[in-house]
């Protein structure tokens, strides 16, 4: 029988294999950023060890970074302390790290990437959940904890039990308008955010093949939002298009044997998946949270939900606490809630072709009054792509803020955050209870929606927008 | 890593589904670079009302969490079970747990046993009518009991075998893994030369 493409993988980095026993796989790339890595290096220097590849790891500093006055010192000393913590350790296990002010430096799911370092046929793990991300280039990437992270430093490899296989096939195109972010929150809404618990989830079909990299990336972002242990597409011309002549991407004879491999990493024509999804993006529609879960989500056209329809008990209990979290009457169209902030960025959302949307839609409008925008590169390298393009000067005619790169307003670590009560219209990936803030209110939007909800302080789709009137800029 | 056979303490019902990380302790608390300390952000966001369970003097010196279906989902971090045993929790008890806590409280030692759906409701059940119980989780025999008499709770956790072996013979997984060194370093010999690399001889 033929093998799924995650099995192809796995089969390819098992190191040891016994009956009754995890597999001991090999990683071919650790990421390691600020806020999960330090109790991970105190416990190599407990026992005397060492990082076995430095070679095959890559740190750099997000999450708890200002995104602005960052070329100045962190301000905050125990966020400080943290920083610091990672450049001794880097320094001390020589590790590469991009430290805040590197033009390398950025969201670790954004600079793997755009390195070229993350690549079909991979292992991928970072101390982060949404190491699920570099899925999108036909790697098994996911995230690990602290534990975890010093059992890679010291050995490279992990013991994993194997995942069950899961096929999400989404055929048909999506409309107009409609992003990977609406596709994948329709299907976290369709599963719950256990859906895909023991997994690993390869999506296909028609609308995933005709997504770009970054869409591709947001859609496997997302992929541990519904539980997935993680998410994965094929790699095809659009992948090896992406990646060829980045700056760690193979070069001549190693690009063609790279390119060689990597075309085998498919599905084979008679494997099996112990599961299937079928979804039709025809169908689908700008997609909004309402709830403080990601799988509490209905379409933008839609209303809040009613608890009482929910057929489940615990379903309905959740929905009763959201909507008292969230303030919302049941019954509200989406359209009418008001927002007080609206986030555009994270490794979700915050790549080059999300800023290109952003500032398509907003050019030519003002961000509503009361309402706040805020613009957050990825990564350094997206920032100074934005403003080799002008977005910058878009968004900040538009009355938005614009940013340095970090995880900023997505886990409210740092110092952008929501103020109690305040509600955002967030391209980020959790609308957790205070995840974005203590108190804060969180809508998970696409790039579109969250353009088109600045400029008229209510959740919007750009088909709510007035016409910009001719001749105006 | 210490031992653990079976622990037997004060059953907290937290009568909730889909505690998130972010929930167990926000990211903000998240700034130490040590394992301990964290207990002050444990479900901080409910701490300070009131009605909620660990403010109520019979449920503060609790051991043993009984939470509903997708405990832990979300962030990776391991903060969420060091926050669970600074406070002094040696096991959760939840009818379905996140992929990624649940392996994490396994390389911590922290207990993590799946139940079904029915035995968390009269668990909580149980819990309420007799505020302070206590919850029996042996790990030996894969079995979660409360109570006692002709309402006693028994039944089976699942677990599974490897982390059980490693709960109770208290290993630390790097040692294991160090001691296939050699099969390692065969792997490498054999990986494709077209890898990326992060560093690069000069």
């Amino acid at each position: 029988m033929g093998r799924t493409l995650s099995e192809k993988v796995w089969d390819e980095h098992v190191v040891r294999s016994r009956a009754g026993e995890p597999d001991l796989l090999y990683i071919d790339l650790h990421l390691i950023h600020e806020v999960t890595s330090p109790q991970a290096f105190d416990g190599l220097r407990l026992a005397g060890r060492g990082v076995r590849r430095p070679d095959l790891t890559l740190a750099t500093e997000d999450h708890n970074v200002p995104t602005i006055d960052w070329d100045k010192p962190i301000a905050d000393p125990v966020s400080r302390t943290q920083v610091e913590t990672l450049r001794r350790n880097a320094e001390e296990f020589g590790v590469r790290l991009h430290p805040l002010g590197d033009v390398e430096q950025g969201i670790v799911h954004i600079i793997g990437p755009q390195l070229g370092l993350s690549q079909p046929g991979m292992t991928i793990v970072c101390g982060d959940s949404h190491t699920s991300t570099h899925g999108a280039f036909g790697a098994i990437a996911f995230g690990i904890g602290t534990s975890e992270v010093e059992h890679v430093l010291a050995t490279q490899t992990l013991m994993q039990a194997k995942p069950k296989t899961m096929a999400v096939t989404i055929n048909g195109s999506l409309p107009a308008g409609v992003t990977a972010k609406d596709m994948v929150l329709t299907l976290i809404a369709h599963t719950g955010t256990g859906g895909g618990q023991g997994y690993i989830v390869e999506y296909r079909g028609q609308a995933i093949e005709e997504l770009s990299m970054e869409g591709r990336m947001t859609v496997c972002n997302m992929s541990i939002e519904w539980g997935a242990k993680a998410g994965m597409i094929a790699p095809d011309q659009t992948t090896f298009d992406y990646i060829e002549g980045r700056p760690e991407a193979p070069k001549g004879a190693d690009w063609d044997a790279a390119v060689a491999h990597w075309k085998t990493l498919v599905t084979d024509a008679d494997a099996e998946f112990d599961e299937e999804i079928v979804l039709d993006a025809s169908e689908m529609t700008p997609f909004v949270t309402w709830g403080t879960n990601p799988g509490q989500g209905v379409p933008l056209g839609s209303t809040v939900p009613r608890p009482e329809d929910f057929e489940d008990d615990q379903d309905r209990v959740a929905a009763e606490k959201a909507l008292q979290y969230m303030a919302l009457e049941a019954g509200t169209p989406m359209r009418e809630v008001k927002v007080d902030t609206v986030f555009v960025g994270s490794c979700t959302n915050g790549r080059i072709e999300d800023l290109r949307l952003a500032a398509e839609i907003i050019q030519g409008y003002t961000v509503a009054a009361d309402t706040r925008l805020l613009v957050v590169p990825g990564s350094v390298r997206v920032r100074l792509q934005a403003e080799a393009e002008g977005l910058d000067t878009i968004f900040k005619d538009a009355g938005a803020e614009w940013r340095g790169a970090g995880c900023s307003m997505c886990l409210g670590m740092n110092p952008d955050t929501l103020a109690p009560g305040e509600r955002s219209a967030s391209t980020s990936n959790r609308n957790f209870e205070g995840r974005q803030g203590k108190g804060g209110r969180t809508h998970l939007v696409s790039v579109p929606v969250a353009a088109a909800t600045a400029v008229r302080g209510t959740l919007s789709s750009p088909a709510d927008l007035a016409p910009v009137a001719v001749g105006s800029n | 890593m210490e031992k653990f056979s079976s622990h037997t303490g004060v059953g907290v019902p937290l009568r909730r589904s889909n505690v998130d990380t972010d929930q167990i302790i926000p990211a903000v608390y998240l700034k130490r670079v040590t394992r301990d300390g964290f207990e002050d952000g444990l479900f901080s966001a409910w701490r300070n009302d009131p009605g909620f369970v660990l403010n109520n003097e019979a449920y503060a010196q609790g051991s043993v969490l009984v939470a509903g279906p997708d405990f832990g989902t979300g962030s990776s971090r391991e903060h969420a079970v060091w926050a669970l045993q600074n406070y002094g929790f040696k096991a959760v008890i939840s009818p379905r747990f996140a992929d990624i806590f649940r392996g994490n409280s396994g390389k911590a030692g922290l207990l993590a046993a799946q139940v079904d759906e029915k035995v968390v409701q009269r668990l909580w059940d149980h819990l309420e009518e007799n505020p302070g119980a206590v919850v029996t989780v042996d790990l030996e025999s894969r079995t979660v009991r409360a109570g006692e008499g002709p309402d006693a709770i028994e039944d089976s956790f699942d677990i599974d075998d490897y982390t059980r072996w490693r709960l109770l013979e208290g290993l630390d997984d790097v040692g294991i893994t160090l001691s296939h060194a050699d099969d390692i370093s065969s792997y490498e010999e054999r990986r494709p030369s077209f890898k990326p690399a992060t560093i690069h001889a000069s």
